[in-house]
């Protein structure tokens, strides 16, 4: 396989303000986010050559790539829409990267937008899938959850310990995104209130959930070697990982919901193109998907951040929390600044493109002189990852 | 002669004191308590699981004949029978039969097996929800269950010996094609000239016929829609003594329409002795009655009608009763987002009805719902299918998902089951307290309705504890 790395530059990201929001439509949330791109990049949509798209739940049947169309005027270039459930974001800017990797265009955009909150219900619907019976009734918290029970017994954990656990990674955090303000949630959070709070999908509760929001992201890319034209900080595509596996991974004999080949598979491949052999020392921060508490935990080892049962103490210590080792969702993560599920993978790579500029909007959550940041969704039953690293010195 | 080889009886894991539904209406509450048909089971299913057990002990090779019998099947024009035969997975050339509209169909449906058997095996199965109107006595009286009676040729444990009927016309207790509630006309008048005077010629008929003395009979299976009836009966007869060795179920259950005869027979079996002589009956518009001797003991189905009733779950609310039986719509949850497909269930109908899953001839590896390329080696279309629905299981993880379930049956248990062959179920848990699932938890598949998306009933499987 071949390598990317240093091949691809961001030099303009735009992030909306997420959370409920009532008053503003998809349309709305797209210009948001693509205005403070162009800005940023110092670029208008008539320097777009291509556009990669991913949205999850705007009709995917009949509507085409027109919501990012209509929204922004895009005209007389391809827009190609994607819909890989919760890496969708992280794969339009997949997308993105190859398309200027290969030479073909200079300059594209990836565009991520989620408007969860027009359809009258708080979660997202039951059921997965085209088959009408197979997988009813099934959720994401009831999906993701299936992974506590299997860690407190691998290692040995009282259903109240495992819970405790977990819980800290809420308290985490909501700690961060207190400093965010374009998160949904600001509230800082003590562990007694995230244990005591209703259980959604034991034994998840309602601070181990992420939040159900409406958000948009957007990066426009370009060769790195005309990335200076456009910026003296552009940030660098040091590595990147994608790796998809059939829905039911869970069916196989020896699949025991704590190793995840996506996961394992995703980060193995962007560590090897950006040159990293301990993650854990070497990145200076992570935005990894937290859609549940469980799911950051699981993440923690299959990314090798901790090593296995490593992450007990890793999370009891802080070496997750801002000021610790590898501060992971500083911005709140999924859990705070909210999953609109087709633009958190854009979102989560604006937060390390800000971090590794400099140029957070909140210096609180500013890391000191960071260098290398990785950002990562994973969706799905849950089998479907993606990974980015980024830097700011071109190697 | 055609007799019987085993029979099976599922009682619902749920249960409603009576009580408790005379006191939500001010009023007062029958003895005991009768069984509940869960959110997910109708006449269908609860004879699946009655029939799938009958199967597993009687036997399924050579099953040559089906034959369903309901007052309550779930559709008016579509046959439960061939689903029956397809979740069951019994093969394609075999006759289906649905029989209804009478609480005499669930015997009828068994004599016309008898009849019919010859040298091969005749499955009846039966399954009944019947609605009382709400405040009435039948309310509280009747009883959700399934039944089913496995019946064969010349060497059957449990022979035939003969049987009388009688048929009456009588407009007693009815529900027209648009009646939601079962109707009755006044009790005297249905219990004098209807139940009581019908049920009664039926059996002196049947012991006149065959020279019959009251005390020949070891075991009386004479199904009555209240207990005062079934007093009655057995004293018009003058087989108190066999009537009373048997449990009308009536206290526990409560009376079962149709399925009822078939019901108390399979509990019946689980005691019955080598040289008894057991009476069983069926009353409707009409009334048969039949008898056997058990020449051996039959081999009895896993679990027993005592221990179904002993492992069963008390719901403690009457709306919730309501709600289960379809009678309130409660406030709706989260929304589906499955696309009903009456074709996608047909073309998958191997996996998603007869719960097959697929081995591969390669490497051994086992999955569910049938994979045609191996997840393990890729091989291309080289398995073999294996039926799951007979396999024993265990819990490897679950979640208790507060989301997914319907309002009136909030909690679902999100399950990973790990089966005996090395397949992995995933799908949810029914018939269980939630707060008592852990891992290793012995679990068995079950079919259920899914829901009704599509304006069609859609079924699948579920696991439940092992009761």
């Amino acid at each position: 396989m071949g390598s990317i790395k240093d091949k691809v530059a961001i030099i303009g990201m735009g992030c909306s303000q997420f959370g409920e929001r009532w008053d503003t439509g998809m349309s709305d949330l797209a210009i948001e986010a693509s205005s403070e791109a162009f800005k940023d990049a110092g670029v208008g949509p008539e320097d777009i050559e291509a556009c990669f798209f991913s949205t999850v739940y705007a009709p995917m049947g009949g509507t085409g790539s027109s919501a990012a169309a209509d929204a922004l005027k895009l005209r007389d270039i391809p827009i190609i829409r994607n819909e890989n459930w919760c890496t969708s974001g992280h794969i339009a800017l997949f997308e993105a990267c190859m398309a200027v990797a290969s030479g073909m265009y200079d300059v594209v955009m990836a565009l991520g937008v989620e408007k969860l909150k027009d359809t009258g219900y708080a979660g997202l619907g039951m059921g997965r899938g085209m088959n009408p019976v197979l997988e009813a009734r099934r959720t994401a918290p009831g999906s993701f959850a299936l992974i506590a029970k299997r860690y407190f017994q691998e290692y040995g954990l009282s259903n109240e310990e495992g819970k405790e656990l977990i819980g800290r990674i809420a308290v985490k955090n909501h700690d961060n995104g207190s400093r965010a303000p374009k998160a949904h949630f600001h509230n800082k959070v003590p562990l007694e209130k995230v244990l005591a709070a209703p259980v959604i999908a034991w034994p998840l509760g309602l601070f181990d959930c992420c939040g159900n929001s409406d958000g948009a992201a957007c990066a426009i890319v370009t060769r790195a070697d005309m990335a200076k034209n456009f910026r003296d900080d552009p940030i660098y595509l040091k590595g990147v990982g994608v790796a998809m596996d059939s829905s039911m991974p869970h069916l196989r004999p020896n699949f025991d919901w704590i190793h995840f080949g996506a996961l394992m598979n995703s980060s193995k491949k962007a560590y090897e193109m950006a040159g990293i052999t301990n993650p854990r020392e070497e990145l200076d921060l992570a935005e990894v998907h937290d859609c549940f508490t469980i799911t950051e935990l699981a993440i923690y080892e299959n990314f090798g951040f901790s090593k296995p049962g490593g992450a007990i103490e890793d999370i009891r210590s802080g070496f997750f929390e801002i000021g610790g080792g590898l501060p992971v969702n500083i911005d709140g993560g999924l859990k705070c600044f909210g999953h609109p599920i087709g633009a958190s993978g854009l979102r989560m790579t604006y937060e390390i493109y800000k971090q590794l500029q400099q140029k957070v909007d909140n210096p609180e959550r500013q890391v000191k002189n960071p260098r290398l940041g990785l950002s990562h969704t994973f969706g799905g039953p849950p089998q479907i990852s993606a990974v980015a690293i980024l830097g700011n010195e071109k190697g | 002669m055609a007799g019987i080889f085993t029979a099976a009886a599922h009682i619902p894991y749920l249960k409603i004191e009576r009580k408790t539904i005379g006191g939500a209406w001010e009023r007062g509450g029958q003895k005991g308590c009768r069984s509940v048909a869960g959110s997910d089971e109708d006449s269908l299913t609860m004879a699946a699981e009655a029939a799938g057990a009958a199967l597993e002990a009687g036997g399924r090779d050579g099953v040559q004949a089906l034959y369903f019998a309901s007052t309550t099947a779930p559709y008016r024009e579509k046959a439960t029978a061939a689903m029956l035969a397809t979740v069951l997975d019994l093969g394609g050339n075999m006759e289906t039969l649905d029989l209804g509209n009478s609480l005499r169909s669930g015997l009828g449906a068994l004599k016309l097996a008898l009849d019919t058997a010859d040298g091969g095996k005749v499955l009846v199965a039966s399954g009944e929800k019947r609605l009382g109107y709400p405040r009435s006595d039948q309310e509280q009286l009747f009883g959700d269950a399934g039944a089913a009676v496995l019946v064969g040729g010349g060497d059957a444990p449990v022979a035939y010996l003969g049987g009388y009927a009688v048929t009456d016309e009588i407009t007693d207790v009815w529900r027209t094609q648009e009646d939601t509630y079962v109707q009755s006309w006044e009790g005297r008048f249905v219990t004098g000239e209807g139940y009581l005077r019908v049920t009664a010629q039926a059996i002196k008929g049947l012991m006149s016929q065959m020279g019959l003395k009251p005390e020949d009979i070891a075991k009386a299976i004479i199904p009555a829609p209240d207990p005062r009836s079934g007093m009655g009966i057995l004293k018009k007869t003058g087989l108190s003594q066999a009537g009373e060795a048997v449990d009308s179920l009536l206290e526990t259950v409560g009376f079962c329409g149709t399925a009822h005869p078939l019901v108390m027979l399979a509990a019946v079996l689980e005691q019955a002795q080598p040289g008894e002589k057991i009476l069983l009956a069926a009353y409707g518009d009409g009334a048969q009655a039949l008898l056997f001797e058990v020449k051996s003991q039959p081999v009895l189905p896993a679990v027993s009608v005592p221990q179904q009733l002993e492992s069963r779950r008390a719901i403690n609310s009457y709306a919730r009763f309501l709600s289960f039986n379809g009678l309130v719509e409660p406030q709706p949850g989260e929304p589906f987002r499955l696309v009903p497909s009456a074709t996608v269930i047909w073309r998958e109908r191997d996996s998603l009805l007869r719960c097959r899953g697929s081995k591969c001839q390669v490497c051994g590896t086992a999955a569910f719902p049938i994979q045609r390329i191996c997840d393990n080696c890729r091989s291309v279309d080289q398995f073999d299918t294996v039926r799951l629905s007979s396999m024993a299981g265990e819990v490897f993880t679950f979640s208790r998902d507060n989301l997914a379930g319907r309002p009136d049956d909030p909690v679902i248990v999100q399950t990973v089951v790990q089966m005996e062959n090395g397949a992995r179920f995933y799908g949810l848990m029914t018939d269980a307290d939630p707060n008592q699932v852990d891992l290793g938890m012995p679990v068995k598949l079950t079919l259920r309705r899914m829901h009704d998306l599509g304006g069609f009933h859609n079924y699948f499987w579920k696991c439940r504890p092992v009761r």
